[in-house]
């Protein structure tokens, strides 16, 4: 078979498949007879809840489960364009940013006051105006184990007295100690609080602050509490039977119905210290209404619908939820009644924005305090400035004149530029050179669309968005103040965690130590695997390129656990070590320290990166002539010589392009360091990219800075290419 | 004295690259052992073996199903696994059938913007997707194609072209152009040399720049989750996504999930992994 023939038989058989292809991506999913939309994030119980309460509503509803994480962008990029749901169910604390975006418009009915109780009705309520109809209501309580705890213990200290009688290996209480979301029920038991809200001004500081830290403290000392333990650890521990008692949200007992464990969940206890109950944050849940959806009156009877007395019913029955209506008879269900009882003792999270840019610098003060780094005032000192960091006031607006006069100039500069190239070539040689390129631009037309349109015209859009500050679709102009700001630190210290150089300087060694090791690892294998001997070396490199095959963020994941310090496999084989040769060592806390978590990450990502430097490294191995080697052998020189003079000369220019990708890469490769440290300990190893992810998504939204970081990213990258180039060239050539 | 030398020299390297294996493979074997473990265990493990083995998760996932609002029930898995496929699958094509003419011109003609071409798509591998995502929205919008697979296709196919131009492109240069221009002697146009005696020279670097354009849509999550609005039409990614929420994560649920949406990719790989190698380093003959 000719290679024409291979080609036109293979057009043939392509054809009908692309067709087909074509035909299926058209018919998009339709929305026949415009039903309603309903977005939620229930999985499990709620959601078949959900489904139950749906059957018996009269009209059609297009039901969405959209993953949690990604609920409230999608909300954003969807609602202001018009599109999105016309109905969703979130937690209340979202209401007061969807308020600012116009995310949700205002119940066209009004909420009983004898149908809700009033912290239920003032948790939806803004600026006097109700925003959503509550469903349910969720916060922390105290479940006991009844195996290892006969009644359950009424204050924290008495639970801390169990410890002792404990099995090896089993906590008295399980909790996110590390967490504000749950630090806040211990606060207040010391008379604190995370937001002053009559105020509606950061609170998380003083005595009281530093009191509760110091208690926490003294138990995950005492072993009672475990350290460094998330959400799902409490899950596992208490499910395991290895906490006496844990505090969760009624999430768990979803997962214990698997576990089969014996428990009781009663209100939290009271803290002896201070003769306090502790109190939790209330989280309401609640349906909303899109602006289209509050145009629509069958969306505004299923709002009506799901936030009536039968629906909160069938809730009870089948997620046992606490309804938020507070005029239900319902069946008797001990676990329902004990979060109710709870929900009563509880406050609902404040909605504004000071509440939302408190977590941030609350959650880093309480890690750095109970790492041992600190005293608790230092901690928490730090954590108020970065919450008056996040809510400093946006710059001015500025005249947009200077910026129009530079543009006009950059125009007519480069129009000049042209018009003196065009001189330089001889009358009529551009337009002939032009003229010339005709057929290439044939060729190149289909990717010069596709790339300009969805990937150049994003860039410039983005980049142009460094430019301005604001909320999304309330932009304003404001010149190069998200510059100064960044390049000045803010007014703070420019060697301050956090602060532009400091990240640079991280991103920097991030990206050097990680090609190193890309470079290293991969051209090492290359070389043992090309060797002319090697024995079964299609299935070693099949074996290493695994790596490459399965989804980062998977493996990314994969890699957080095997390095948590008490369960994480890393652990496993220093006791494994330790048991082997006598040693002892400790394990390491690998989030705790800047060194530690950063080699995580880098061990993490030099693991993603390896298999793509050794393939690359087989190719150019692959085009070294074997006759030159030869005859340097013959020639008396030594494998090392053979290695440095001829092999590696050869190979360097074919991976330079790889290794220039593979760097520009590393130096954005966000998914790792956001999924493996997170940042952790206290932001020092975030690196450029991550930080503008958290100005962009997690900081207020501050799109307009996160654009300026990219920008200066961008150049950074660009400036180091160029002057890399440069210098390549000036060598051997 | 040689013969020694050697074995002892063979030793060594296979004892490297073992450890290389177990160094790639450990991550994997603990997602493996996670989705068909039925407990967590507490204690620090060293290896990576089911606790309480168990098909559960697997068939949570994989049995996934839903009933569609006529009373019909549809293998919701399926779909989705099959949306991953296609969308991939069109990625790929599309974005590959762009970058094919666009990498030839580069490595062949002279043209007014070419230097300035390469280095602009250098330049946007620079670029962080942070600040360009939502302006991508409002282009989608703009052309009505948000919620739709055609979007996703398009924006994916589009993102993957410059990096396979660069693939490609060095892969052209390391073709003789004696082979073009012989012929073209015999009296085919330049398009036919370069459809005729091009392309199948350069079928492996195409399938492996395929396979990268594959993967770039196959592994996406952040804009399909938000891209897509319909259950029916989600991705792979995004259902694993939905099993860890804020609180209550089911990690072996995502385990198994992840599992299962590697399988396509590691036989893919498996498949082209012998071009790899002659489809990366294509471009050392020429430098």
């Amino acid at each position: 078979m000719t290679p024409a023939d291979v080609l036109r038989s293979a057009t043939v058989r392509f054809w009908p498949a692309l067709v087909a292809l074509a035909l299926w991506l058209a018919a998009s999913v339709a929305h026949a007879g415009e039903p309603i939309r309903l977005w939620h994030a229930y999985r499990g119980a709620e959601e078949q809840a959900l489904d139950e309460i749906l059957a018996s509503f009269e009209g059609e509803v297009d039901l969405l489960a959209v993953p949690y994480d990604a609920f409230a962008s999608k909300l954003e990029s969807t609602v202001p364009l018009g599109e999105g749901p016309d109905v969703y169910i979130d937690a209340h604390e979202r209401l007061g940013d969807f308020v600012e975006r116009g995310i949700v418009a205002p119940l066209p009915f009004a909420l009983s006051p004898e149908a809700y109780p009033d912290k239920v009705i003032a948790a939806v309520t803004i600026d006097g105006r109700p925003y959503a109809a509550p469903t349910s209501q969720k916060c922390l309580a105290l479940y006991v184990n009844t195996a290892l705890v006969a009644e359950p213990p009424a204050s924290v200290e008495r639970i801390a007295a169990l410890a002792d009688a404990l099995p090896d290996g089993t906590f008295a209480l399980a909790y996110e100690a590390r967490g504000a979301y749950a630090h806040a029920a211990v606060l207040a038991a010391f008379g604190g609080a995370l937001l002053d809200t009559a105020a509606d001004d950061y609170a998380f500081e003083g005595p009281e602050a530093a009191r509760s830290l110091e208690f926490v403290a003294a138990l995950i000392e005492a072993g009672v509490v475990p350290e460094d333990a998330d959400g799902a650890l409490v899950t596992n521990l208490f499910g395991a039977g290895q906490a006496a008692t844990a505090i969760s949200g009624p999430w768990l007992a979803a997962d214990l119905d698997r576990d089969q464990i014996a428990y009781v969940v009663v209100p939290l206890p009271t803290i002896e210290a201070t003769g306090e109950r502790m109190r939790p944050l209330l989280t309401v849940e609640a349906v909303m209404l899109s602006p289209r959806g509050a145009q629509n009156p069958a969306a505004v009877d299923l709002v009506e619908h799901l936030s009536g007395a039968e629906a909160a019913a069938i809730r009870a029955r089948v997620a046992r939820s606490v309804p938020a209506r507070a005029d239900l008879e319902l069946p008797p269900d001990p676990l329902r009644e004990a979060f109710a009882a709870q929900a009563e003792l509880a406050e609902p999270t404040p909605s504004t924005a000071a509440m939302r840019a408190v977590w941030e610098p609350a959650n880093r003060a309480i890690r750095k305090y109970l790492r041992g780094e600190v005293e608790a005032e230092v901690a928490l000192a730090e954590a108020r400035r970065r919450y008056d960091d996040l809510r400093r006031p946006p710059p001015p607006p500025a005249s947009p004149t200077p910026a129009l006069v530079v543009l006009g100039l950059l125009c007519l500069f480069g129009a000049g530029l042209l018009v003196h190239r065009a001189r330089k070539l001889g009358p009529g040689a551009g337009l002939a050179a032009l003229r010339q390129s005709l057929p290439a631009y044939r060729y190149v037309a289909l990717g010069v669309v596709a790339v300009g349109v969805l990937v150049v015209l994003p860039i410039l859009f983005g980049a142009g968005a460094a430019l301005f500050a604001g909320k999304p679709h309330a932009m304003y102009y404001v010149g190069l103040a998200n510059f100064t700001q960044i390049l000045t630190a803010r007014g703070g210290s420019l060697l301050a965690t956090g602060s532009f150089y400091v990240v640079l300087a991280v991103t920097v060694l991030w990206t050097v130590v990680n090609v190193a090791f890309h470079l290293g690892i991969g051209v090492a294998l290359g070389l043992v695997l090309s060797r002319p001997a090697m024995r079964l070396r299609g299935l070693y490199r099949v074996l290493l390129i695994v790596p490459w095959a399965v989804p980062s963020y998977v493996t990314a994941l994969a890699w957080r656990g095997m390095f948590h310090r008490q369960f994480g496999a890393v652990t496993g084989l220093i006791h494994a070590i330790n048991d082997l040769l006598g040693t002892s060592l400790e394990p390491i806390a690998w989030f705790s320290n800047f060194s530690t978590a950063f080699a995580a990450n880098v061990a993490t990502n030099v693991w993603l990166g390896f298999p793509f430097m050794m393939v690359v490294t087989l190719g150019a191995l692959a085009a070294v002539p074997s006759d030159v080697l030869e005859a340097a052998e013959v020639d008396g020189a030594s494998r090392w010589q053979r290695l440095t003079r001829i092999t590696l000369p050869i190979v360097a220019p074919t991976m330079i392009p790889a290794v220039t990708l593979g760097a520009i890469w590393t130096f954005n490769m966000f998914n790792v360091v956001f999924l493996v440290s997170g940042g952790d300990p206290d932001g020092t190893t975030d690196i450029l990219v991550s930080e503008a992810y958290r100005w962009a998504f997690t900081r207020e939204a501050q799109y307009g800075y996160a654009a300026a970081y990219a920008v200066l990213i961008f150049l950074l990258l660009l400036i180091t290419s160029r002057v890399a180039d440069r210098l390549l060239n000036r060598g051997p050539k | 004295m040689t013969r020694r030398a050697d074995l002892l020299e063979s030793l060594a390297a296979h004892t490297v690259i073992l450890l290389a294996v177990c160094f790639s493979l450990y991550p994997i074997l603990w997602v493996v052992s996670l989705a068909f473990s039925g407990a967590t265990s507490l204690e620090p493990q060293v290896l990576p073996i089911p606790v309480e083995p168990t098909l559960e998760p697997m068939r949570e996932v994989v049995g996934a199903t839903r009933v569609e609002p006529d009373g019909g029930e549809i293998w919701l898995f399926g779909r989705q696994l099959a949306n991953s496929l296609v969308v991939s699958t069109a990625t790929a094509l599309i974005g590959v059938s762009i970058a094919i003419p666009t990498a030839y011109a580069f490595a062949r003609f002279e043209f007014v913007g070419r230097r300035e071409g390469m280095r602009l798509l250098l330049a946007t591998q620079m670029f962080p997707a942070v600040a360009s995502a939502v302006p991508l929205f409002m282009i989608l919008e703009a052309l009505e194609l948000l919620n739709t697979r055609t979007g996703l296709v398009l924006c994916y196919a589009s993102t993957s072209v410059p990096f396979a131009v660069f693939q490609l492109r060095s892969a052209f240069e390391a073709i003789p152009e004696d082979l073009e221009e012989a012929a073209m002697v015999d009296g085919a146009t330049r398009f036919e040399a370069f459809v005729r005696v091009v392309l199948p020279i350069a079928r492996p670097a195409i399938a492996v720049t395929f396979l990268f354009a594959f993967m770039t849509a196959y592994n996406e999550f952040i804009l399909a989750a938000t891209l897509l609005d319909d259950e029916r039409a989600f991705t792979l990614p995004v259902v694993l996504q939905r099993f860890i929420g804020e609180y209550d994560a089911r990690w072996d649920l995502f385990a198994a999930g992840a599992i299962v949406v590697s399988l396509p990719v590691m036989l893919l790989f498996y498949q082209v992994q012998r071009h790899m190698v002659a489809g990366l380093g294509a471009g050392g003959v020429k430098g």
